[in-house]
Order: C-alpha cells, then sequence, then structure tokens
C-alpha cells in the first residue's frame, strides 16, 4: 500500500532517515519501533506528504506520494500525533468533526458519523462536548483518533498514539485500539518505543536506529533472532526491569 | 515615503467612513467641517490669538454668517497654509511675521505686502491698533541684582538660562538672528510659551521671550529688557483672509480696524488668562461695549462640552481602530504567511511607529488639510504596529505540533487559517488590539492641535491658560474612556472566544 525506495531524509548535517526500503502491506499493522530519535516520526512524516525525501521515492497505492494531491492523499490517511494534536479552542465533537465540516457535510451526516465513532472507540457520549483540556489523557487519544478515522481512511498513521498515558489507562486503550485495527481492517502504521507495545499490535515489525532499519520481521523474530548485538541489548534493555523482580 | 503610503488609503478611508456611516462632514458647529456656505476662523495657540479669532467669528456672525472656530490651531505657518488652502477663511496674523518669516522669500516690505498677499488669493484688513512685537523678558528681582537692562546686557551673564518658544527658537526673526545681532554667548532650550513664563517664575529659566501685549508681564513683575539694538520689527496685529471671503464678512472684519491699543489688548489678555474668562466671552463682552454688536458667546456647562468631545474622541479613535483592525488583521496575517512580502510589511509599519505621532498629524495635513480626517489617518496608521505585530507573532508562535496535525488533516490553506490558526492566534491579536486602543486614546488627544477637536481640545486651552480644571476636562475623560474601551474589548473576548481558550 505504502512503499518507500532507498528513501533518506536530511535536515542540514542531520541525517533522520538513511535509505530505507520499506513495504507497509494492506490491511496490515506495522510496527516501527527504536530510541528516540532514531527516524521514526519522520518515516511517517514522509508517507503522508508533509515532508518530502532528500533521495528516494514514496508511493502510495503506486502513485509517488509528491505527485498527489496533497488534500486527497490525507483524507485518505488519519494521522495522530503523541500529545493528539487536538485543537484547544475546538470540543471534542468539533475537533473529529472539523475536516467533514470543511468538506461541507451536511450536519445529520456529520452528526450520525461522530455517534458512530463514539461507540467505536469508545468515548462516553458527553464527553463530545469538552475541550481537550477537559477531557483525560486517555480521552483526548480516543477523540484523536475519531478526528483520524472521520472520513473512513484507508491508512491510520498513529505516532506513539499511548506514548502519554498511565500504565492502566494505557492497557485498556492497547485492547480497544487493537479490536478496532482487527474489525475496521486497516491499514495501520504504528510507531512506538516500547517492546510490548510493539509485539501486541504488530504484524510487521521494524527496528530503527540512527534513520536505518537495522532488522525486520516478526516480533517472535527479534526476540529469538536477533540480528546485531544492537536489538539484543535494545529487547533487552526493555525486559530487565521485570526480570529483576521475578529472582 | 509616510505620504506616497497615505494617499491610497485616504481614498478606502472616506470609502469605510461612508459604509459605517459616520460621514465626517455631519459633525456639530463647534470643530465641524464647515459646509460650503459657512465660514471657519482659524487661530494660533496662544490667548490674544484665540480672542482676535472669536471676535472676527462674532463679527461675522452678527452679519448673518455661519461661522466655525478651529482654535488654538498650531503656529503661524500652519495657519497661513490652513488659508492659502482653504481650510480657514480668516486669521489673525502680524506683519512682521508675514514680511519676515512667512513672505520672507517675497522680499517684501510693509508697502508692498498687500500686494505680496494678493498673489496668494489674501487679503489683509488695516491694522487693528496695537503693535505685538517679540521682547525679551527677565524677572525684575534678577533684572536689579545684574543691573540687567538692554538685551545686550545678557553677554555679561554666559550662566543665564534662556529658554524660547519653540516657534520663536526657529524663525528666522527669532533666537537665531538675535544671538547674532547681540552676540549672545548662551544656548536656549525650546519651550512651550506658556510654559516659559512658569519656567521664569520657578526660577528654572532666566530669560525667555514674550509678546509685547502678554498679560503676565504685570502678573508675574517681568521686566522687559530694551531692544536697543532694534532687531525686532513690528508686529502689527491685523486679520487676513481669503479674497474670495464674501464682501459683507469682510465688512464685518473691517470694524475691528483700529480698535484696539496694546493696553486694551493686554487687559483683553489679562482678563482670559488671568481671571480665567473664557475668550469666547471676553471677546463678546468687548464687542458688545466697543461696537454694540450685541454679541453673545455661546458658554456650555462642563458636561455639555464634555459631551461634544467625547463625541469627537470616539469619532477619532472609533474610525481609525476599525480602519486598524480592519486593515492591521490582515496584513499580520500576510506577514505571517508570505516570506517575500511580511519582513516588509512589517518593518514598514515598525518604521511608520518610529515617527513622533506629532510629526505624523503635521505630515498629514499638507494633502489632507486640518480637521478629523488627517487625525483619523494618523492615528489608523499609528494604531497599526501592536496589530499587525501581535497577529504575526501570535500565527508564528503556534504550537509545532497543533500545525502539524491541521497540516494532516488536509485542510485547505483558507480553512486551515480560519478554523485554526486565527482562533488559536486571537488572544494574541486581541492583546493587540487592546495596546493599539490605549496608544490610539491617548494619541488622539494630539489631534486638536491639528483641527480635529476631541479630549485634546481642553488640554491645549488648560494648558495655554495654566487652567488645572481644563486640562483634567480632557485627561480624566481620556482615562475614562480607555477603562471603557478596555472592559468592552474585554466583554468581547470572553464572548468571542470558548472558554478553554480564556485565562
Ligand atoms: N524538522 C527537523 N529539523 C531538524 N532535525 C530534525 C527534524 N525532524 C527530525 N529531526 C532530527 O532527525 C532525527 C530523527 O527524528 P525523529 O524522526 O523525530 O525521531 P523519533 O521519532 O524516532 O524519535 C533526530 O535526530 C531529530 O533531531
Ligand atoms: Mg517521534
Amino acid at each position: 500500500m505504502i512503499t518507500l525506495t532507498g528513501v533518506s531524509k536530511h535536515y542540514g548535517d542531520t541525517v533522520a532517515v538513511d535509505d530505507v526500503d520499506l513495504t507497509v502491506e494492506a490491511g496490515q499493522t506495522t510496527v516501527l519501533i527504536g530510541p528516540s530519535g532514531s527516524g521514526k516520526s519522520t518515516l511517517l512524516r514522509l508517507m503522508n506528504g508533509l515532508i518530502t525525501p532528500t533521495a528516494g521515492a514514496v508511493t502510495f497505492d503506486g502513485t509517488p506520494v509528491e505527485q498527489a494531491s496533497t488534500h486527497a492523499l490525507r483524507h485518505r490517511m488519519g494521522y495522530v500525533i503523541q500529545e493528539g494534536g487536538l485543537f484547544p479552542h475546538l470540543t471534542g465533537r468539533s475537533n473529529a468533526a472539523l475536516l467533514a465540516r470543511h468538506l461541507g457535510w451536511p450536519d445529520d451526516r456529520v452528526d450520525a458519523r461522530i455517534a458512530e465513532l463514539t461507540d467505536l472507540v469508545q468515548l462516553p457520549p458527553n464527553r463530545l462536548e469538552q475541550y481537550p483540556s477537559e477531557l483525560s489523557g486517555g480521552q483526548r487519544q480516543r477523540v484523536s483518533l475519531m478526528r483520524a478515522l472521520m472520513l473512513d481512511p484507508d491508512v491510520l498513521l498513529l505516532d506513539e498514539p499511548l506514548g502519554a498515558l498511565d500504565p492502566m489507562i494505557r492497557a485498556d486503550l492497547q485492547d480497544d485500539l487493537r479490536s478496532i485495527f482487527r474489525d475496521l481492517g486497516k491499514t495501520v502504521v504504528l510507531v512506538t518505543h516500547d517492546i510490548g507495545e510493539a509485539g501486541y499490535f504488530g504484524d510487521a515489525v521494524a527496528l530503527l536506529r540512527r534513520g536505518r532499519i537495522v532488522q525486520r520481521g516478526s516480533m517472535h523474530a527479534l526476540v529469538h533472532a536477533p540480528s546485531s548485538p544492537f536489538v539484543e541489548d535494545f529487547i533487552q534493555a526493555q525486559r530487565a526491569p521485570l526480570e529483576h523482580l521475578e529472582e | 515615503m509616510t505620504l506616497a503610503f497615505s494617499l491610497p488609503f485616504s481614498r478606502l478611508l472616506s470609502g469605510i467612513a461612508l459604509v459605517l456611516g459616520l460621514s465626517l462632514a455631519a459633525r456639530p458647529a463647534a470643530q465641524a467641517q464647515p459646509a460650503d456656505s459657512s465660514l471657519t476662523v482659524g487661530s494660533k495657540k496662544f490667548t490674544e490669538n484665540v480672542i482676535l479669532g472669536w471676535m472676527a467669528v462674532d463679527v461675522m456672525q452678527a452679519r448673518g454668517f455661519e461661522v466655525a472656530h478651529r482654535s488654538q490651531l498650531g503656529g503661524s505657518r500652519f495657519l497661513w497654509d490652513a488659508l492659502v488652502r482653504g481650510d480657514i477663511d480668516v486669521y489673525p496674523e502680524y506683519t512682521g511675521t508675514l514680511i519676515q518669516e512667512i513672505l520672507a522669500e517675497s522680499g517684501g516690505t510693509r508697502s508692498t505686502l498687500a500686494d505680496t498677499l494678493a498673489r496668494y488669493g489674501v487679503a489683509m484688513t488695516e491694522p487693528l491698533g496695537f503693535n505685538n512685537t517679540y521682547a525679551i523678558g527677565v524677572r525684575a528681582d534678577l533684572a536689579d541684582s545684574l543691573d540687567l537692562r538692554t538685551i545686550g546686557d545678557l553677554r555679561r551673564h554666559p550662566e543665564l538660562q534662556l529658554g524660547f518658544s519653540n516657534e520663536f527658537m526657529d524663525r528666522s526673526d527669532g533666537w537665531p538672528g538675535l544671538q547674532d545681532a547681540y552676540n549672545l554667548p548662551q544656548d536656549a532650550r525650546g519651550v512651550d510659551h506658556d510654559l516659559g513664563y512658569r519656567g521664569l517664575v520657578n526660577g528654572s529659566l532666566d530669560a525667555i521671550d514674550l509678546y509685547s501685549t502678554d498679560a503676565e508681564i504685570e502678573q508675574y513683575d517681568i521686566r522687559v529688557l530694551e531692544d536697543n539694538r532694534d532687531y525686532f520689527g513690528t508686529y502689527e496685529a491685523i486679520l487676513l483672509y481669503r479674497t474670495d471671503l464674501p464682501a459683507a464678512a469682510e465688512a464685518g472684519l473691517q470694524q475691528l480696524e483700529g480698535r484696539f491699543s496694546e493696553q486694551t489688548m493686554q487687559g483683553l489678555n489679562a482678563r482670559a488668562k488671568i481671571d480665567q474668562v473664557d475668550e469666547p466671552v471676553v471677546a463678546a463682552n468687548y464687542l458688545n461695549e466697543a461696537l454694540n454688536l450685541e454679541a453673545t458667546a455661546e458658554t456650555p456647562s462642563r458636561m455639555e462640552r464634555v459631551g461634544v468631545r467625547t463625541e469627537e474622541h470616539l469619532v477619532l479613535v472609533g474610525l481609525s481602530l476599525g480602519l486598524a483592525i480592519l486593515l492591521g488583521i490582515p496584513l499580520g496575517i500576510l506577514a505571517a504567511k508570505s516570506r517575500i512580502v511580511g519582513p516588509g510589511v512589517l518593518l514598514v509599519v515598525g518604521i511608520i511607529y518610529t515617527i513622533p505621532s506629532l510629526a505624523l498629524l503635521a505630515v498629514m495635513v499638507p494633502p489632507l488639510g486640518v480637521g478629523q480626517l488627517p487625525a483619523v489617518l494618523a492615528l489608523f496608521l499609528y494604531s497599526l504596529l501592536p496589530i499587525v505585530w501581535n497577529t504575526y507573532t501570535g500565527l508564528n508562535d503556534l504550537s509545532r505540533p497543533l500545525v502539524e496535525s491541521a497540516e494532516a488533516l488536509g485542510l485547505s490553506a483558507a480553512s486551515k487559517l480560519v478554523r485554526v490558526e486565527i482562533p488559536l492566534a486571537a488572544r494574541s491579536i486581541l492583546a493587540g488590539v487592546k495596546i493599539a486602543a490605549v496608544i490610539n486614546i491617548g494619541t488622539a488627544t494630539l489631534g486638536a492641535l491639528i483641527g480635529a477637536g476631541g479630549y485634546g481640545q481642553p488640554i491645549l486651552t488648560g494648558i495655554r491658560r495654566a487652567n488645572l480644571g481644563l486640562i483634567l476636562e480632557g485627561t480624566v475623560p481620556a482615562a475614562v474612556l480607555t477603562i471603557l474601551v478596555l472592559a468592552l474589548l474585554e466583554i468581547l473576548e470572553r464572548t468571542l472566544l470558548p472558554r478553554s481558550m480564556r485565562t
């Protein structure tokens, strides 16, 4: 569905993404994992054309992203960033409905879609009229997801959607997210730095380091057949605290 | 640069004035932009000239003309230009000022003065009777202790502090020539004519320039130094008027010819400055006595005066601020969005703001005349900076994640601006509007200097007459208006912004 070939992105001397080949399969959840600064967010931005590659090509459904009509492209890709990126001057409902209103949807169609999505993301309906600052972190992410899903896009790009949440809420939302992905059969690209989350969501996982993909495949493969000491260390680092308790 | 910039706006301004239904021509009589059939008298910003101005009003009114008075407009050059341009029809002037200063290039003398004036479409009455020449004055006690009798005696005391009215400092027949003629070693400071007297009395100044009919000479026990080198010329008071003045009005003015001795004039000045009688009353009383004119001065109550000034001030502030908001916000958006034009816009409004407000007002007068229009335009330009810059900063400082989210949604640029960016920048934009309002209301008091009326009018009169009550009559309502406008903007902010965006 999305293909990156030989893609690099440079910011001055900083190489954010370095010669990456990656294919995101339709209907699957692809997880990008790696330490902070390894280029995960940059990859997402390349996919929806927020930035253009310094070298290489990104295609969506066979069309180079650069040549596609940006608005049409973005309407087919929902995007959620870490803190949700909700607009503080709009209620939850208005945030979710913003794009549909811009496109001139009639009120009843907007309302019906919002009701559907509220149900899907399991947001208590009375929260819709609250502003983001009046919502809990989990509720904010649910509204962000509604906003991303409003036009029923083919692809969801989620940049650490659970990163800012407490562990309990996080577990809750994880469950809900996975069933949503399953039920809707969306193509999902999810960014995380958490191994457990990667394993929980990922049909395919790509581990990044300094802008390069160091290993890809199933989570099982990453854990049991790490391709390099870095992969082993990265996985070990997140396991260590729990093992310490088991002894 | 400012001029070239301002002219296209003036057309827009009149358009907006029409739209808002606030036609500048429909102003009440006191500060009115006169209709074609009515006449306008101007006067300089000192008491004697204001009194003479009111007399000119009275004698023409007595002959059935509708006459407005733009009092205390400014200096000689300013009034001369206004007369030649046709903004005013009559103003009191002095022969010496015309010959030495205004018509100096024409090289005329007293005998050819009328002919020279005619070339400008201007005529003059016969002398009103008194000579109000410049003089240099010192405190009597200082004159005695230093034995100062002539202007030349100042040479012996280089430590003396000289303070001269700003006009005197610049005039060719003023300080520069005087310094040469008497070889004076001192540097002089420029001060307001009326503040000069106060400086002399409280000792911060030792010598000031006077008019020989000033009421203060007696009041403050001031010694006039003898002009033994005959430096100062003759300054006979006359009335200047446009040659297109109706004959009946001209005949009215001629009634004033030869009516005033120096003593009479000093007495009238004292009535106004020392007894604090309003100039229109001083003028009317004298004319009733001397000419049996039965002139009655309108003496509006303080509340009525404040009412009229408030209306004038509101027009100045409302139009200029409204226009600044209407244009400033789009300019701020342009500045934030265009890499090419943006820096230019910010620079231009910045440069306009560095022009002192007085200079900006003065620059508006040649193309636009005196009155409310040039003041509105100057205030508009002055109010642009905070609005443009705050709009620009508000839009530029939006948080990265929010901008990215809006970007990724796939909204059109216009939709993104209207639905996301402007609402997010609204607090900053409104803060800019508040700053502009405060600056505007304060600066609008200077509009009185170019005949725009408003709260500046009583302030000017109050400074001139050293009358605290009159000064407060302008400053207190201006402060109240500022508070009210800020409260209004606060309410607007509360209704406009969603609860999540308020502090
Ligand atoms: N707009 C930018 N300008 C300059 N450097 C950037 C920019 N975006 C990302 N980078 C740099 O690129 C590298 C990768 O960043 P990012 O993709 O955000 O990493 P991750 O999401 O994996 O934490 C980092 O070193 C970051 O500092
Ligand atoms: Mg990131």
